[in-house]
């Protein structure tokens, strides 16, 4: 099991990029960013997932050169970036609706940066055919944009951006606008190429299943602020707060109190005259209110439950089928709306709406959080 | 085999019903769509193409003499053209020629034979005065009233007028007329004018065209880039001069650029000029005031287009390597081309018609084809000559439009 307490975030000696204390505002009066600092190692794949108005876009656009830092610094190694202008960062970009020139072809799209680059031709030529094969789309070469679909369209993005070998790959929101079944596509494909090719590659997006899928790091953000960033699987089992909990996956929560404290656990009462053994979260204290985060697969129901530590009675509501699993939902002391997730095989037929049933967890899959 | 023909002659016909089906179920919606267009299509054939039909038909229209002098007409439709018509002739003008007085006739074919020479109308004058109520030889008698008669010449000229249609207002039009020959030949120097006035014309209407652009372009931008609040602001200044007269606003062109106008005077003030310049009644003032007045017109579709498209492409230029001009160059602004074309044509269309403003703060030598048109049909009454120079210029600008269609359909972006 990885230790939560482990800082994951790299030495900043060998880092590609370093947010110093930035901070952005837009009108002088609210901060949109506050005080970010954030390093990036060569070849890493790191999300920046807030929901919309969290300061994640903002971050990008900075980083891209759109947007300027109201204080602090961004450094590519050791060069200060802040007065780099745009063109002259050598960052590749995806954006949200892709900003394929419509009046050129996928070629000429592809060729554009190299074009700027002023490449001699025959090796321009080279490289577009490359990454025409790499993205299977040769036959398309002489097509426009508007000819192609979207998931087409977005591999020519994804071309685009790549083809001048830059140093770091920017996407802000590059999937935000196909179905579900190509983004679940493309979010493979977008980490292969990551893999393939070595890249540097800062994603944005709201998506949370999106930044588990791809990343090797994910940075939270709500309010402006970094609220956590570590692995997919640590900000899930390890959430540093409990916005974190609430916005990675599914999950239950419980108002309450820390009562003691014992090394890393503790036991927290909620609802009325309730209490529950708990891992302590970051900067909790005896008599501190607290968020008790579940997650609804490690609530057992009944004969599971019977074993466990805690354990206490709850009225079901209903049940929602979704093929693998069930989906329980029940009201108990302090949350009527408490979800329990069973595996069909598990599933107690007899049980039915209004009956009282059993729930119970072990102290390790709760966490005692900060209270918003 | 005999169940694949079984097959095939089954669906044929199910699909025939499935079309015929489809049909009437499209046809309420149909019928719909017509009672809401038909209005309007009423009204564009009662005042636009019935208009420009009989305008097309007037610059040929040669019927006058034909109208008055039936017989005669067509009496001199008959003859060679050598030496004199025959007595029949003689005797079926002389006629005509007292009975036109009383419909009123005689004032129509006098005016159009005195296109052919300008001796026609006091020929008809004097000849009704001494026509007697009978003649034996209406030969001699009219060539006795004035030796005229007996000039092949005369009866030539009324022969020209005696075809139903003419090209002659054409050939005017463009400086041509048909010799003795009856061959197609320039018209002496000192009488060539309309194709200087169709270059000018042309020059005018271009040359406003261009400045609009390059004011119209620049400020539609702008428009498209501000915020929403800061560009209504300026969207309505843009669209201010539609709420003012266009002669009001001519007028104060002529108030404002005259010797001692505002702008004379600031700029004597100024020091930057001696002596006032002359601004107005040429060809300076002929562009400051139309431009003005055109360019809400460019503006308007340069903007509709330029709001739709979005800023994440000069952006994706940008993070490509390309310097901000490059990106505005390369990629915004072969994107608005549609907009130009569509701001171009429509400046260019209307400033080709226009005859206040240039007749108003314009000197003699910046008249364009719609002061002939008028002077024609307001001070001549030559509805022919109207007509036919209406209809070069309408051909003019349809040419000039369809190859302008083509060469921008062809860098025109397919789709999006």
């Amino acid at each position: 099991m990885p230790n939560p307490s482990n800082d994951p975030s790299p030495d900043p000696s060998t880092s590609l990029i370093r947010f110093a204390a930035v901070q952005k505002t837009y009108d002088g009066e609210q901060l949109v960013v506050k005080d970010l600092n954030l390093a990036i190692e060569p070849g890493e794949f790191v999300t920046l997932l807030g929901p919309s108005g969290s300061g994640k876009t903002t971050c990008l656009m900075m980083l891209a050169g759109f947007e300027v830092p109201t204080s602090g610094d961004i450094f590519l190694r050791d060069q200060r970036l802040n007065s780099v202008p745009p063109h002259k960062r050598n960052f590749g970009m995806v954006f949200q609706n892709y900003a394929l020139f419509p009046h050129m072809t996928v070629e000429e799209n592809i060729r554009y940066p190299l074009k700027t680059r002023r490449l001699p031709a025959a090796e321009a030529d080279r490289k577009v055919s490359e990454i025409l094969d790499m993205i299977q789309l040769r036959d398309f070469a002489k097509r426009r944009p508007a000819q192609l679909s979207g998931g087409q369209q977005q591999r020519v993005a994804l071309a685009r951006s790549l083809v001048f070998e830059p140093q770091l790959v920017l996407m802000d929101e590059p999937l935000g606008a196909l179905d579900k079944q190509l983004r679940e596509q493309m979010q493979l494909e977008i980490k292969h190429l990551h893999e393939q090719l070595g890249l540097t590659v800062v994603f944005v997006t709201h998506d949370q299943s999106e930044a588990l899928t791809m990343s090797d790091r994910v940075a939270v953000f709500n309010d402006g602020v970094i609220q956590q960033i570590d692995t997919p699987s640590n900000l899930y089992e390890y959430p540093a707060n409990a916005f974190v909990a609430q916005f990675i996956g599914e999950n239950n929560t419980l108002a309450g109190r820390v009562e003691s404290v014992e090394g890393e656990r503790c036991r927290a009462r909620f609802g009325e005259g309730l209490a529950t053994g708990a891992l302590l979260g970051p900067g909790l204290g005896v008599g501190d209110a607290t968020h008790l985060s579940i997650r609804p697969e490690r609530v057992k129901l009944n004969g599971a439950a019977r074993a466990l530590p805690n354990r206490l009675p709850a009225r079901v509501h209903e049940f929602i089928y979704l093929g693998d699993h069930l989906r329980v939902r029940c009201a108990l002391p302090g949350n009527d709306d408490f979800v329990a997730r069973v595996p069909v095989d598990d599933f107690d037929a007899d049980m039915k709406p209004g009956d009282t049933i059993e729930l119970g967890w072990r102290d390790e899959d709760v966490r005692a959080l900060d209270a918003p | 085999m005999t169940s694949t023909t079984l097959d095939g002659g089954a669906a044929a016909p199910a699909e025939g019903n499935l079309k015929s089906r489809l049909r009437r179920a499209e046809r309420l919606r149909k019928l719909k769509a017509i009672g809401l267009v038909a209005p309007l299509a009423l009204f564009l054939v009662v005042v636009f193409v019935v208009p420009i039909g009989s305008m097309l038909l007037n610059s040929v229209d040669n019927g006058s003499l034909r109208q008055v002098m039936p017989q005669t007409a067509s009496a001199l439709a008959q003859w060679d053209g050598e030496g004199l018509p025959g007595e029949a002739t003689f005797a079926a003008f002389a006629e005509e020629l007292r009975d036109s007085r009383r419909g009123g006739g005689l004032g129509s074919v006098g005016r159009r034979l005195n296109y052919e020479n300008p001796e026609y109308r006091g020929l008809l004058m004097r000849t009704l005065m001494g026509l007697p109520a009978e003649s034996d030889d209406w030969r001699a008698t009219l060539i006795d009233i004035d030796p005229a008669w007996g000039e092949t010449a005369t009866w030539r000229g009324i022969q020209a007028a005696a075809p139903p249609r003419t090209d002659r207002y054409l050939l005017a039009s463009l400086d041509l007329e048909r010799g003795a020959d009856g061959e197609i030949q320039r018209v002496d120097q000192q009488d060539r004018l309309y194709q200087a006035v169709f270059q000018r014309t042309l020059v005018i209407a271009g040359g406003v065209t261009l400045i609009c652009l390059a004011l119209g372009f620049p400020l539609a931008y702008l428009l498209a880039t501000l915020p929403a609040k800061t560009s209504n602001l300026l969207m309505i200044l843009v669209l201010l001069p539609f709420w003012t007269s266009l002669l009001v606003r001519t007028a104060a062109w002529i108030i404002l650029l005259q010797s001692n106008g505002l702008a004379n005077q600031t700029l004597q003030t100024l020091g930057l000029i001696e002596s006032p310049l002359q601004l107005v009644f040429n060809r300076t003032g002929v562009f400051f005031a139309m431009v003005h007045i055109l360019l809400p017109f460019m503006v308007l579709p340069l903007y509709s287009v330029m709001k739709g498209i979005s800023p994440s492409y000069q952006r994706a230029a940008v993070s490509l390597g390309a310097h901000p001009f490059a990106a505005f160059w390369q990629v915004y602004a072969p994107q608005t081309l549609s907009g130009v074309a569509a701001g171009t044509i429509l400046v260019f269309i209307m400033a080709l018609g226009y005859y206040i403003t240039p007749a108003l703060v314009g000197g003699p030598a910046d008249q364009m084809v719609s002061y002939y048109v008028a002077y024609y049909t307001n001070t001549t009454n030559n509805w022919g000559m109207a007509a036919a120079l209406g209809s070069i210029l309408l051909a003019v600008t349809l040419l000039l439009y369809l190859v302008y269609h083509r060469l921008v359909n062809r860098k025109q972006l397919i789709g999006s």
